[in-house]
């Protein structure tokens, strides 16, 4: 059938200064998101703005933020990878264990990265040649690198190290604490490689449509594979850090850290299907999520509920991603069939999926807020009509009509 | 169906088409691909809602707002791609969603295999309603989608193309069940490019072309070679711009190129300022060689040579580094990264070439790019632009521009104008001979026959994943090339 689909240049039908707001709510609505959460911590804890405990949040970050460095190049691809933290914990252990040898501190950091870009490698090579999706082959490289560090560590902590060593976790350099400034600087790198190199515009290009890259004369796989390398050796740089701060190698060190990493990454604005994101979201994502948890313990909030409301806030950020991914036109990366002729308008059920499910989650969250009977009810409920408000906001600004 | 029309941007798919259908018939639909019967039968399953025209269903008119009203109705269709469960045992796919059901919400299994031995028996075929989907034959398949229509109480059942996964025997199986179910008052909608099906199944024959209801007549009274007049016969309207042309050294060859249930030992040449157009049914295997050839497909045998020499090819980068360049069917599939910008698009091919360590010389890039753009005229407010937003002529040149800003010198167009303008289309034809005149070989696959006429200097004709004719320029007209491509020659062979 000759028949195109007619795409109406979408940025030309609309106008006006609605489509401006709504193009400023989409690209920076985490950032807006994150001033107004900090806005607010301000405002309930005279602590929060403290230049220690602004430190503070930011050194917390900075060791699962590294690791989301690397996970938005393997959800760029629209891969995952829930090795991460096992892998933290592998090259953690050889690292503090070449330590222990008596192995002089730049090797023994390029040890760390270099066992994690080996586990990554791996895992990409697993997914590429093996053609093993990148859940399946990432879960077992969760449990074989934990394993692996339970063997080789016997199953007990190595711990006590050199003030050279624990320089890294725990120093500072120009007023700055050492992780920040690595932070910071594997962001800027990663930042670079993604808009300047090769690497960097494939694997967006492979997020966006893998086969046609391939069908370029680009060995994708080989690109494909690179970004798990990544994740890998973001995991081995977060393991000196970590292990330096803690001054020991744990071995259940980085447990449960794939989640709050995914998180930071999709909370970043990286579409899970891969093709769209940057380092920039990641890190208001991984800083967003320092936030929360430090508002929360600042707050006295029982650690009990953390999860609930970290929770609550992912799903919202994964709602938004797909009412940005419906926004566009219609017929997906893939360009699978037409919409229906004549099929029922689908921003007004979009809507009204969102309308619910972000008035479900504000109960759920103002009862967690009010039952935890830490902040007052009205504090709560000023919390969440703020929260609300924002995103309504870009909620709707997402679904134009 | 009564003055049915449909315009879709840019193509009127259909131009007030008529079509009756009696009780207990079977009314075979021939045409070309892009001939509009796809659409028809979209617009009778309720798929697509008509522009014009009416649906008449036992005296009573009908509008159809959803597939579900037709399905009601009684029309039931077995698309080409079934759409079986293969893990589900037949019983449960023709119940899929209506299972039976005993107290307490559980499957009602021993009336459900009941119902169903009562749906096959007409057919007279031994099939357990507790086997998988997976494990029967194709041909069983279909009865399957049969019965679950019936089961539907459908009366008209639109089967579309329903041999075309069969071999002989099986298609004899279907016919008998076709003939069983006319025995029962069902009546078919028979599409088919078997035209010898159609003689042998079908009562009436209605062909479309263009959009357009050409002809309807009792099978009896038609013979094959005028349904295929009917078919291709067309008034030339559209404007090809072939330059005489002046092939020179031979640049690619093809010897034996084989690959398991694709293709069957295909060999053919392209010269240097050649055009070989590479006409074929959609399935007759036409994409999946250029795909071999390409190497983004692996294949079981055949050499590739380049110059006389053999390439190596076993990727697709092997292949764009020998020069070779495809631009693909599907171009929002295979051609495009829809979300990004038309910098990286175009960018994609030759970053390899114009990088230092990894880093992107993005000023020398751009200044290609630029140049390219130009030459191809792509209309885009700027490079950065997404490719999304962009209408799908200027989508195709986008592609385009992505090999010529590569240098290659053998092009495979694999359905290069199929859903773009009269416009762009011509641009798009002037670009090939440009190629063409520059000493590119070109490969040109298209189902538009007119077009291969007009721009090839050499017609090669594909049936079931062979070649069965190789012509000259003028050598043939549009019928003998469709007789071909139907693989009428084939058969009376063999």
């Amino acid at each position: 059938m000759k028949v195109e689909e007619g795409i109406a240049p979408a940025a030309e039908a609309r106008s006006g200064r609605g489509v401006e707001l709504a193009r400023v709510l989409k690209n920076y609505g985490i950032l807006i998101a994150f001033v107004l959460v900090c806005a607010v911590l301000a405002w309930l804890s005279p602590v929060f703005l403290r230049w220690t405990n602004v430190l503070n949040v930011i050194r917390q970050s900075s060791i699962y933020g590294i690791m989301a460095i690397g996970m938005t190049f393997v959800i760029l691809t629209g891969g995952i990878d829930l090795s991460v933290g096992s892998m933290l914990a592998f090259s953690g252990a050889i690292a503090a264990g070449l330590l222990k040898a008596g192995a002089p501190l730049p090797a023994v950091i390029a040890a760390a990265l270099a066992v994690g870009a080996l586990l990554g490698l791996a895992n990409g090579f697993v997914i590429t040649v093996g053609r093993i999706t990148p859940f399946v082959t990432t879960l077992a490289m969760m449990t074989v690198a934990r394993s692996l560090t339970l063997i080789f560590c016997n199953g007990y902590p190595i711990s006590g190290f050199s003030t050279q060593f624990r320089f890294i976790g725990t120093g500072d350099f120009l007023g700055l604490p050492v992780p920040i400034l690595v932070f910071l600087a594997t962001v800027l790198v990663a930042a670079v490689i993604l808009r300047d190199t090769r690497l960097g515009r494939y694997t967006y290009a492979i997020g966006g449509n893998e086969e046609a890259v391939r069908l370029s004369g680009i060995p994708s796989g080989f690109y494909k594979a690179m970004v798990y390398v990544f994740s890998g050796v973001g995991a081995g740089l977060s393991a000196v850090i970590l292990t330096s701060r803690l001054n020991s190698a744990e071995t259940v060190a980085g447990t449960g850290y794939e989640l709050d990493v995914i998180a930071a990454v999709v909370i970043g604005g990286t579409s899970l299907n891969g093709g769209r994101g940057s380092v920039w979201g990641t890190l208001v994502g991984a800083l967003l999520i320092a936030v929360i948890n430090n508002g929360m313990v600042l707050l006295g909030i029982n650690p009990y509920y953390q999860g609930l409301v970290k929770g609550l806030i992912l799903l919202g950020a994964v709602l938004l991603d797909r009412l940005r991914d419906e926004q566009g036109c219609g017929c997906g990366k893939t360009g699978g069939p037409a919409p229906e002729w004549g099929a029922a308008p689908r921003r007004s059920r979009v809507l009204q999926f969102w309308n619910l499910s972000g008035v479900w989650s504000s109960f759920c969250t103002a009862g967690v807020f009010t039952f935890s009977g830490v902040m007052s009810t009205g504090a709560s409920c000023t919390f969440l009509f703020l929260m609300g408000c924002f995103l309504m906001k870009a909620s709707m600004a997402a679904t134009p009509w | 169906m009564v003055g049915i029309s449909k315009s879709f941007p840019g193509v009127r798919a259909l131009d007030r088409v008529d079509l009756d259908l009696a009780p207990s018939e079977v009314h075979a639909l021939a045409g070309e691909n892009g001939a509009g019967k796809s659409t028809l039968m979209k617009i009778l399953s309720g798929v697509y809602r008509a522009d014009e025209g009416e649906i008449w269903l036992r005296g009573k008119k009908v509008v159809p707002s959803r597939p579900r009203d037709m399905i009601d109705a009684g029309v039931s269709v077995i698309y080409q791609e079934l759409n079986l469960v293969p893990y589900l045992s037949v019983a449960e796919n023709i119940f899929l969603g209506r299972e039976p059901r005993r107290a307490g919400g559980f499957i009602d299994w021993k009336t459900m295999r009941a119902e169903v031995r009562r749906l096959l028996e007409p057919f007279g075929l031994s099939l357990d309603p507790r086997a998988r989907v997976n494990t029967i034959g194709p041909a069983y398949q279909q009865v399957v989608e049969i019965a679950k229509a019936l089961s539907l109480k459908s009366d008209i059942l639109v089967m579309d193309e329903p041999t075309a996964a069969l071999t002989g025997r099986e298609a004899d199986r279907l016919f008998e069940v076709i003939r069983n179910l006319r025995r029962t008052g069902v009546s078919v909608i028979y599409i088919s490019h078997r035209l010898q099906e159609i003689k042998l199944v079908a009562d009436r024959v209605s062909v479309l072309r263009d959009g357009r209801h050409i002809v309807t007549a009792r099978v009896d009274e038609i013979s094959i070679d005028e349904i295929i007049r009917h078919m291709v016969g067309r008034t030339l309207t559209e404007q090809y711009p072939k330059a005489a042309s002046n092939p020179g050294q031979e640049r690619l060859r093809v010897e034996g190129l084989t690959r398991r249930g694709v293709c069957r030992d295909v060999s053919f040449s392209v010269r240097r300022g050649e055009i070989l157009g590479v006409a074929g049914l959609v399935g007759a295997g036409r994409t999946e060689i250029m795909e071999l050839i390409f190497g983004s497909r692996r294949r079981d045998g055949g050499r590739i040579l380049l110059d006389g020499r053999e390439a190596d090819i076993r990727s697709t980068r092997d292949a764009v580094r020998n020069g070779i360049a495809l631009i693909p069917e599907e171009r929002k599939r295979q051609g495009l990264v829809l979300g990004l910008s038309v910098f990286d698009n175009v960018s994609l091919t030759v970053l390899d070439l114009h990088s230092l360590a990894g880093f992107i010389r993005r000023r020398e890039v751009t200044g290609l790019i630029s140049k390219v753009a130009q030459t191809i005229r792509v209309r885009t407010p700027s490079l950065s632009q997404k490719v999304r937003n962009l209408s799908g002529g200027n989508q195709q040149k986008v592609v385009l521009s992505k090999w010529f800003i590569r240098d290659c010198d053998v092009y495979i167009f694999d359905e290069p104008t199929r859903g773009i303008d009269v416009g762009a289309k011509v641009e798009i034809y002037r670009l090939m001979q440009d190629l063409a005149a520059r000493g590119a070989a070109i490969i040109m696959v298209s189902s538009d026959l007119p077009e291969v006429m007009a721009m090839s200097d050499r017609i090669a004709v594909v049936w079931s994943g062979r070649i069965v004719g190789m012509f000259g320029r003028g050598e043939v007209n549009e019928e003998q090339v469709m007789s071909h491509a139907l693989g009428l020659h084939e058969q009376r062979a063999s």
